[in-house]
């Protein structure tokens, strides 16, 4: 469309045109001829697209392909309008519709999540609003939520990562909380690979950017690398938000005549089509030209905008809230006025505008950040309006609720641009009618070649030198080094409530000061485990964050998640999807706890390539007293005095894919650990009963890196060394190194007070969790030695530990660099390696059958109260795993995708390995129903 | 009596709330300010809190010192009453020129939060008294713009003075010129600190409990004051 050539010379808004009723009769959409009398076509016929015109127009070709509509979506807005849409609609349509706001490739698997959902008293908002609400007391509530910028934050890393707090601090913000925290799970390519260098630094002080300066603190998170991230980056951001139960809010636009009030910043130009065009589509070439698309930040405003809307809250000023994100107006207009069957009238030339020339359809599709769409009854607006004034943000009334129709019809969305109507439509057509697909799903054709090519079979570290090497090289590689340098640019204490921050096992917030009722919060995943095994990857992932949340001795009762995959359109995409889904809504059924809200991002790829499914997992857990709170560390004491250390839980010999493997072997295959969820249960219920009566000095979960790695952070979080010894069993050959580099799920590392460990085993008897004894602290020795094996010092650990980020990313010398190059004005030189290849390794054909694998492993616990060098362990129980396990398993992940609902079952021997987008079969379109906009399906 | 110290909210503080919390374990009772009102509502001191006092897209502490609060906060500063600047607080009272030198971006361009050791040396400021001199501290320090600088001249004359309120120890953080992480003006009275004291007041959310001497040391003061 044409652009108006002199914005200054256009007409001034008049103060409120006519009445809504005057100018918006109802009708059907084939009542075409009613706007007749607002907007002579002859007038606009060079200006702005009036849905007159677009009625005199029909043939009028529009770029709906460009915006990523399908032939049969654009066909599907022309038969719900009974015409073809204006400009405005067709581009409300194609973000409404995109992949990312509609979920229509998701949708018919994250319904498990609702009908899989275990029975909970707590949730007071679920799946469908902008976060899940849970109640945490009889006065207060928690919220919190985790969403994906992952694609911005490639494109423009600062701002993209710091939008993405932004974006989901307002959606916390919008369910009446007052945002406490927030957490960032990060993943990038290899540490090593300069375009590495180019997007963390960046991620990283977009996300502390944002958080400093809105006054949260940044709790935790995750910090990956691995290749297959090269090019597509995730930036996960979660927020965290308290409220009383009583100022919940609801979106829903109420009250036919009620004022729908802006609240926030100026609209502008920036981040037109970030959900169409950067989060559902795959990237290619012209990537870098995308930098527009990506919105900017300012937090100064968002600040403003949350005390401001708080003090509307607890001033009974609101009737409804829905924040601006993806989307933007668009998006907040419909959702509102859908979810409450009202229509709305909108002037959009009251829209504060950044840019005066802006039209229409940029209005409506703009991803300006830091607004708020308000619905107050009209004897509140002054009050609205004031509150806003004195935290000086802006308000504008930019229109009003309508009713719905005679007939029961829901009401439609009539907006009008200078008394012209560009937009009228069914609200609801955008947000709950939108395509639903059952995408074509087929396991890969490589998975049961990678999950034959076990990483058990890889040659070993064999005696105390190898080991001791192993171990160093293990703490020093980028996944399992220290965050600091990352960490340190966030603010965590701000707001003093903060009790546990990283590189504690979870965060832990006070939430009320008179009763130190708090919750604990910890996010994780593993790509590798997923894309081994999605189905039981993503329950490894949520084991893992259940039992993260379980060691700080608080009881998990919710789950949020964060769903980052490849292309949906590659039927192997769409499979390791259904998986993870089905995983994930199995395991918080075993556990008990309901999901309670997500974000899907698909698209994470680049050409054929797709990352490795990435589900992310945040469990939250509830601490009736944040001084029972648990932390990692052994802790020093004076006068000889030591704990003792207990390892809990189950060691298999389970090192396919593993960290070890990966660092020492590039190598990724055989299946991931097994995850018992019964087990997990037993755990956190033990660990909350130990720390309530206070056995715990400190504990730790076991992950990524096995024992070693647990050990070794227990140590150096307070300089405290300890001694170890290796359980007989684990005695001979490589036997030592699977002890500390296994990473079997369900096991943690406490360290006991002298006089507690009676007590504390026999609650491990009772609870039925398997505990050995394996040492004690040893606060004089500032080392960490392994009877037998070796003996490191502090220092060195830490050493090794803690030199590896700032080598990559900027230590002393590098800012000395960067410091130089700002003040010369030179280009600052990236502190980058070595290029590394991005493709994801290939496996080779499987050995497995030959593996000399056949290692024992259950545990009994010997005595308690034994000095570990005198452990006796009793019994070692036939080997638990042989290498022929690994076939008959693919089999069963196989026939179990056949048990998913709506799928086009490939045969799996196909060859698909390299399926690309192209290849993949045209999907199923379902057209959106009733039963399908009602289901909780839409989060 | 009760002391009542003052703790101004901006629409950018952050910390303005931690520093009430500090100030009612110190003792006393907190008193809320607001940036627009430049009525002191009577208060024995005032904490100017961390955070972003206005965004400070612009220099920091820039258009706070503007504030109408803060004409009434300068006048009684020279007065004599006592102003504890923290991080933003002290920029804004460097702007304001209660106190000499400026607060830029740290030398290595990144925030950094982290436990830091100080050593206090200066024990004759109202808001230092209740330390020994030479005694180190952990608290925790968290700026992206505390790189503490003034010219030569200035700088000695704080040291000549005995106005170098406490040192970084064990590292600096920011390349704060000399170490400095605290200064205070001529009179004692007003003091502006880089690291945080107010986030170590408690064993649960802090570091240490080295904060709280700083507000109990304004009590102190304050009790050996005549109004």
């Amino acid at each position: 469309m044409t652009t108006h050539q002199d914005p200054a010379v256009r007409e001034t808004p008049g103060p409120y045109p006519g009445a809504p009723a005057a100018v918006a009769p109802q009708g059907g959409p084939a009542d075409a001829g009613r706007h007749a009398g607002l907007a002579p076509a002859a007038d606009w016929t060079a200006g702005v697209d009036t849905v007159q015109r677009a009625v005199d127009s029909p043939e009028e070709l529009q770029p709906y392909a460009e915006l990523g509509l399908r032939d049969d979506e654009y066909d599907r807005i022309r038969h719900i309008l009974g015409r073809r849409p204006t400009q405005a609609e067709l581009a409300m349509y194609s973000i409404m519709w995109s992949e990312h706001c509609s979920y229509k490739s998701s949708k018919v698997h994250l319904r498990q999540f609702g009908e899989k959902a275990p029975p909970s008293d707590r949730l007071l908002a679920g799946i469908g609003e902008n976060a899940g609400v849970v109640r945490v007391s009889d006065e207060l509530a928690v919220t919190f939520k985790v969403e994906s910028h992952n694609h911005p934050s490639f494109v423009e890393p600062y701002q993209g990562a710091a939008t993405g707090v932004g974006g989901i601090v307002r959606d916390i913000l919008a369910m009446g909380a007052r945002p406490i925290a927030v957490m960032d799970p990060l993943r990038f390519g290899a540490a090593d690979h300069p375009d590495t260098a180019r997007v963390l630094p960046g991620v990283v002080a977009g996300v502390g950017g944002y958080g400093n300066c809105l006054g949260l603190p940044n709790i935790g998170g995750e910090l990956v690398f691995d290749p297959c991230y090269q090019g597509n980056p995730l930036l996960n951001a979660l927020c965290l938000g308290v409220l009383p139960v009583d100022r919940l809010q609801k979106k829903d636009a109420t009250g036919p005549g009620n004022i729908v009030v802006l609240l926030g910043a100026k609209t502008g130009r920036d981040g037109i089509g970030g959900v169409s065009v950067l989060a559902s589509a795959t990237f290619d070439e012209g990537s870098e030209q995308r930098r527009p698309s990506v919105q900017v930040g300012d937090p100064f405003t968002e600040k403003l905008l949350i005390e401001a809307c708080l003090e509307l809250y607890d001033a009974q000023l609101v009737v409804g809230i829905q924040d601006l994100g993806g989307a933007g107006l668009t998006c907040a207009l419909t959702e509102t006025a859908a979810s409450a069957g009202t229509g709305m009238r909108v002037w959009l030339e009251r829209v504060p505008l950044r840019e005066p020339s802006m039209e229409p359809h940029e209005i409506l599709a703009s991803e300006s950040q830091e607004r708020m769409l308000l619905v107050v009854t009209p004897e509140k607006l002054d009050a609205v309006l004031k509150t806003a004034e004195k935290w000086g943000v802006l308000a504008t009334a930019i229109g009003e609720v309508t009713a719905p129709s005679a007939d029961g019809q829901p009401g439609r969305l009539l907006v009008t641009w200078r008394d012209h109507v560009v937009v009228d439509v069914p609200p609801g057509s955008l947000v709950d009618d939108g395509p639903v697909y059952a995408r074509p799903m087929r396991e890969p054709a490589d998975l049961i070649l990678l999950q034959a090519d076990r990483a058990e079979t890889l040659p070993r570290p064999t005696n105390p030198e190898a080991l001791r090497e192993t171990v160093l090289r293990m703490i020093a590689s980028p996944n399992l080094a220290d965050k600091t340098w990352v960490t340190e640019q966030y603010d965590r204490y701000v707001l003093g409530n903060t009790v546990l921050a990283q590189p504690e096992d979870s965060g832990v917030i006070r939430i009320d000061e008179r009763t130190g009722l708090g919750v604990a919060l910890s996010v994780d995943g593993n790509g590798r485990y997923a894309r081994l095994d999605p189905y039981n990857g993503t329950k490894l992932a949520l084991a893992e964050a259940y039992r993260n949340v379980a060691v700080t001795g608080a009881k998990p009762i919710a789950v949020t998640n964060c769903l980052n995959f490849g292309s949906p359109e590659d039927p192997g995409v769409m499979w390791q999807f259904a998986e993870a889904v089905r995983g994930l809504a199995d395991g918080c059924l075993e556990l008990g706890i309901p999901v309670t809200g997500g974000n899907v991002s698909f698209y994470n790829q680049t050409g054929a390539a797709a990352i490795h499914p990435t589900p992310v997992v945040g469990v939250l857990g509830v601490l009736d007293d944040v001084a029972d709170r648990v932390p990692m560390g052994f802790v020093p004491r004076g006068g000889g005095e030591h704990d003792q250390i207990f390892l809990l839980g189950d060691t298999h010999v389970e090192l396919s894919g593993s960290e070890w493997a990966w660092v020492a072997h590039e190598h990724l295959g055989g299946m991931p650990p097994q995850v018992d969820l019964g087990r997990e249960r037993q755990l956190a219920e033990l660990m909350a009963e130990a720390a309530r009566v206070g056995h715990l000095s400190s504990a730790h979960d076991l992950s990524d890196g096995g024992l070693a790695q647990s050990l070794i952070e227990s140590c150096l979080r307070r300089r405290v060394g300890a001694r170890i010894g290796v359980p007989e069993r684990f005695a001979d050959g490589s036997l030592p190194f699977v002890f500390l580099f296994s990473e079997s799920a369900g096991r943690v590392l406490v360290s006991v007070q002298r006089g507690h460990e009676k007590a504390f085993t026999a609650l491990c008897a009772e609870r039925g969790v398997p505990w050995e004894l394996i040492g004690m602290t040893d606060p004089a020795s500032a080392a960490l030695e392994v009877h037998g094996q070796f003996r490191i010092g502090l220092d060195e650990l830490h050493a090794a530990h803690s030199a590896t980020l700032p080598r990559l990313f900027g230590g002393p010398e590098a800012a000395r660099v960067e410091v130089e190059a700002t003040r010369t004005g030179t280009t600052t030189v990236a502190p980058a390696t070595a290029a590394r290849p991005v493709d994801v390794p290939t496996t080779g054909p499987a050995e497995a059958a030959d593996a000399p694998v056949a290692e024992a492993v259950a545990v009994v616990p010997p005595a308690a109260g034994v000095p570990v060098e005198e452990t006796d362990p009793t019994t070692t129980e036939p080997a638990a795993e042989t290498a022929t396990d690994a076939v008959p398993a693919a089999d069963e992940a196989t026939g179990a995708a056949a048990g998913v609902p709506a799928t086009e079952q490939e045969p799996t021997t196909e060859a698909s390995a390299d399926v690309t987008a192209s290849d993949a079969p045209a999907a199923e379109t379902v057209p959106g129903d009733d039963e399908q906009s009602s289901a909780p399906d839409k989060r | 009596m009760t002391a009542r110290v003052g703790v101004v909210t901006f629409p950018g503080s952050l910390d303005d709330g931690d520093a009430a919390r500090a100030v009612r374990i110190a003792g006393a009772d907190p008193v809320r300010l607001w940036h627009g009102d430049p009525e002191l509502h009577g208060v024995d001191a005032v904490v100017l809190p961390g955070g972003f006092s206005y965004g400070d897209y612009l220099r920091c502490g820039a258009i706070a010192r503007f504030a109408p609060v803060m004409e009434t906060i300068v006048d009684a500063a020279r007065g004599g009453l006592p102003v504890l600047g923290i991080c933003n607080g002290f920029q804004i009272l460097c702007e304001a020129h209660l106190l000499p030198g400026a607060l830029t971006r740290n030398q290595h361009l990144h925030f950094r939060n982290r436990d830091q050791v100080l050593r206090v040396e200066s024990v004759g400021t109202a808001w230092t008294n209740a330390f020994q001199a030479g005694q180190e501290i952990l608290i925790p320090v968290k700026n992206g713009e505390g790189c503490y600088v003034a010219d030569t001249a200035t700088l000695d004359e704080l040291e000549a003075e005995g106005r170098v309120v406490a040192r970084y120890v064990g590292g600096n953080p920011n390349g704060s010129q000399r170490d400095i992480a605290a200064i205070t003006n001529s009179a004692g009275n007003v003091v502006g600190i880089m690291p945080h004291p107010e986030h170590a007041v408690e064993a649960l959310t802090g570091p240490s409990l080295d904060g709280l001497g700083f507000f109990t040391s304004v009590l102190k003061h304050l009790v050996g004051t005549p109004a």
